[in-house]
């Protein structure tokens, strides 16, 4: 104990002291965070919760049995992993009219709330449900995913991921830093112009692969800066021409002219 | 010709549209008189010693700032880690390292550029010079002595004398120019002959997905979804990727309801239809379909394809609709081709028509 007092003043006993600390945080946290809950497991209540929601904010739109408006569509069939999508990346409730509902910071529902409206959604008719987290979690083949997505996504979604334009003012998104929850829920749903990538199409195992390419494209960090979106040869000659070219001729400028 | 103008015209003084016009009388003056040089105009540098030292502190200013910028080049070099990653004002996230070496390595040369041409536009003479033209023609004498050197040169080869090294040599050289010649003349052939309007698809192959070449049940295609499909068997073929080039297609499945032509229709199979993924306009793959639009969009130039009108142009280039290939299910279920494609896929060419 003598042993033990002499050495409290010891520089590395801070250390020691932070490390303590932060294991003992680490271990209590692992041990009472809250668990992911089972959507799969809908009870009444969540059924009857999503109702009372389903009529406060959507039924305006998609009716009051979800049959659908010329506003919006009819949501039979859409199943929860289409409501989950929507209203989990912020695209329902839909912020104002446009061309198509666009991802948003600001989500309007708690997870609570989202998992009751897709549980009274997917009540009203069977539809995809809300994927297994061992097929979102990017653990899967990246070299695979990578071949899947240059065949199957690149050409709406750009090699990198950052997205494109389509017909008429429709775009498809970014893919960058999107959850694997809402990539998986994206392909089996087909949202807005997006076609569906069902089962028999791209396994759960591939569509995992594809999240792990996505994920890891995240990681990737880019040395020299200044992505300029990532979109290929468009933005990087438009920026060259612009301002490489602009440089030059400044350059020529300047060598042309007189001094004062 | 008036010699007003160019000589006595001062800026600001400038004659308006209506006045100064004067009626030509025809014809053109007998010789312009040469107009000489401007008047020299002499820099503040040239006339007081207060700017000359002006203008040579900032060359040499120019040359200290790309001496600092090498410095810390080298000493960058060693101490910024190969893998830092910081944020860099108006660049992003960025490595570290990359980024000093580039900007300093790039600022020490431009400096000493800068500076080389400030110093010679303000301290360095910039007086006009003429410096008249020497004629080019030699003296009859060199002239003279250089047909002589060359005639002495022809004789001492022989060649006149000795007509079997005279002839040899004209044919080696002669032939040699066969090999150039030939390589030209053969890079034009052989002809294509049927491989611009045939593609791989036969009738009875099965639709595989791409890139797994997978087999597809029609039950597989649900409304709404997209699959990239190659033919079964393209991986054995002779040259794979000029192969899967013509023969990918792309395979939706509609309601058959939305289908507005009726040999649409009957080419596909119960709302599932096939069409060739290459473009029409100049052969890009058109992947990107739009499942509520039903618009097939090639993101080369936009070409734009209805696909509930048999793939007929609505904008863009493209002339002609893109070729269904014609589809049915065999005995087991699966998507298979019930015949080639009846045109050739992709862009126009000549003996297309």
């Amino acid at each position: 104990m003598n042993a033990l007092a002499a050495r409290r003043r010891h520089p590395a006993a801070i250390l020691l002291l932070l490390l303590l600390g932060l294991v003992a945080t680490g271990g209590l946290y692992s041990l009472l965070a809250p668990k992911p809950a089972q959507a799969a497991t809908a009870t009444a209540d969540d059924v009857n919760a999503g109702k009372m929601l389903f009529l406060a904010n959507c039924a305006t739109c998609h009716g009051l049995h979800a049959e659908g408006s010329k506003d919006a569509p009819s949501l039979a069939g859409v199943g929860a992993a289409a409501v989950d999508f929507q209203v989990g990346t912020g695209r329902m409730p839909l912020a104002g009219p446009g061309v198509q509902a666009a991802a948003s910071k600001k989500i309007m529902f708690t997870d609570a709330q989202i998992a009751s409206l897709a549980a009274y959604v997917a009540s009203l008719s069977p539809g995809p449900a809300i994927p297994d987290d061992q097929y979102t979690k990017g653990d899967g083949n990246i070299a695979h995913g990578n071949e899947l997505f240059k065949v199957n996504c690149a050409m709406c979604h750009n090699f990198a991921g950052s997205g494109g334009a389509l017909t008429r003012g429709k775009y498809a998104p970014s893919l960058r830093n999107v959850t694997g929850t809402h990539i998986y829920e994206a392909m089996v749903s087909g949202p807005q112009s997006m076609p569906v990538f069902n089962d028999a199409n791209l396994s759960p195992t591939d569509k995992n692969d594809i999240i792990s390419y996505l994920h890891e494209l995240d990681k990737n960090k880019n040395p020299g800066g200044m992505n300029l979106g990532n979109l290929g040869p468009v933005s990087e000659g438009m920026f060259i021409w612009v301002f490489g070219l602009g440089l030059m001729i400044g350059a020529a400028v300047w060598l042309g002219a007189k001094a004062a | 010709m008036e010699p007003t103008g160019a000589e006595g015209g001062h800026p600001g003084t400038a004659l308006g549209l209506d006045q100064g016009h004067t009626e030509g009388e025809g014809g053109m003056p007998e010789r312009f008189a040469n107009p000489g040089l401007p008047p020299h105009v002499s820099r503040s540098a040239d006339l007081g010693e207060h700017a000359a030292r002006r203008a040579e502190r900032q060359v040499a200013a120019l040359f200290g700032i790309s001496m600092v910028a090498t410095v810390i080049f080298l000493v960058a070099y060693f101490a910024i880690d190969q893998n830092t990653y910081r944020f860099v004002p108006g660049i992003g996230q960025a490595n570290l390292s990359n980024i000093v070496l580039g900007v300093t390595l790039g600022l020490s040369l431009l400096c000493i550029g800068l500076g080389a041409v400030h110093w010679a536009k303000t301290l360095m003479p910039d007086t006009e010079v003429t410096e008249a033209r020497h004629p080019q023609r030699s003296s009859d004498d060199a002239r003279a002595e250089a047909v002589e050197t060359i005639m002495a040169g022809g004789d001492a080869t022989q060649l006149a004398r000795r007509p079997l090294i005279r002839y040899m040599l004209g044919g080696a050289l002669g032939l040699f120019a066969l090999p150039l010649g030939l390589q030209v003349a053969g890079s034009l052939g052989p002809l294509p002959h049927a491989e611009l309007s045939t593609t791989f698809w036969r009738k009875g192959m099965r639709l595989v997905r791409d890139p797994e070449l997978s087999p597809i049940k029609a039950s597989d295609v649900t409304i709404g979804s997209v699959f990239n499909v190659m033919p079964e068997g393209i991986d054995k073929s002779h040259d794979v990727l000029e192969e899967k080039g013509k023969a990918a297609v792309l395979l939706m499945r509609l309601n058959p309801d939305d289908i507005k032509i009726a040999k649409e229709r009957d080419w596909g199979h119960d709302g599932i239809v096939a069409y060739s993924k290459i473009c029409t306009h100049v052969g890009c793959p058109v992947g990107l379909y739009e499942q509520q639009t039903h618009h097939l969009l090639c993101p080369c130039h936009q070409s734009t394809f209805d696909v509930t009108e048999d793939c007929k142009v609505i904008f863009g280039p493209a002339h002609r609709p893109l070729p269904q290939l014609k589809i049915t299910v065999d005995a087991e279920g699966y998507l298979v081709a019930d015949s080639a494609f009846r045109e050739a896929v992709g862009p126009s060419f000549w003996e297309r028509g």
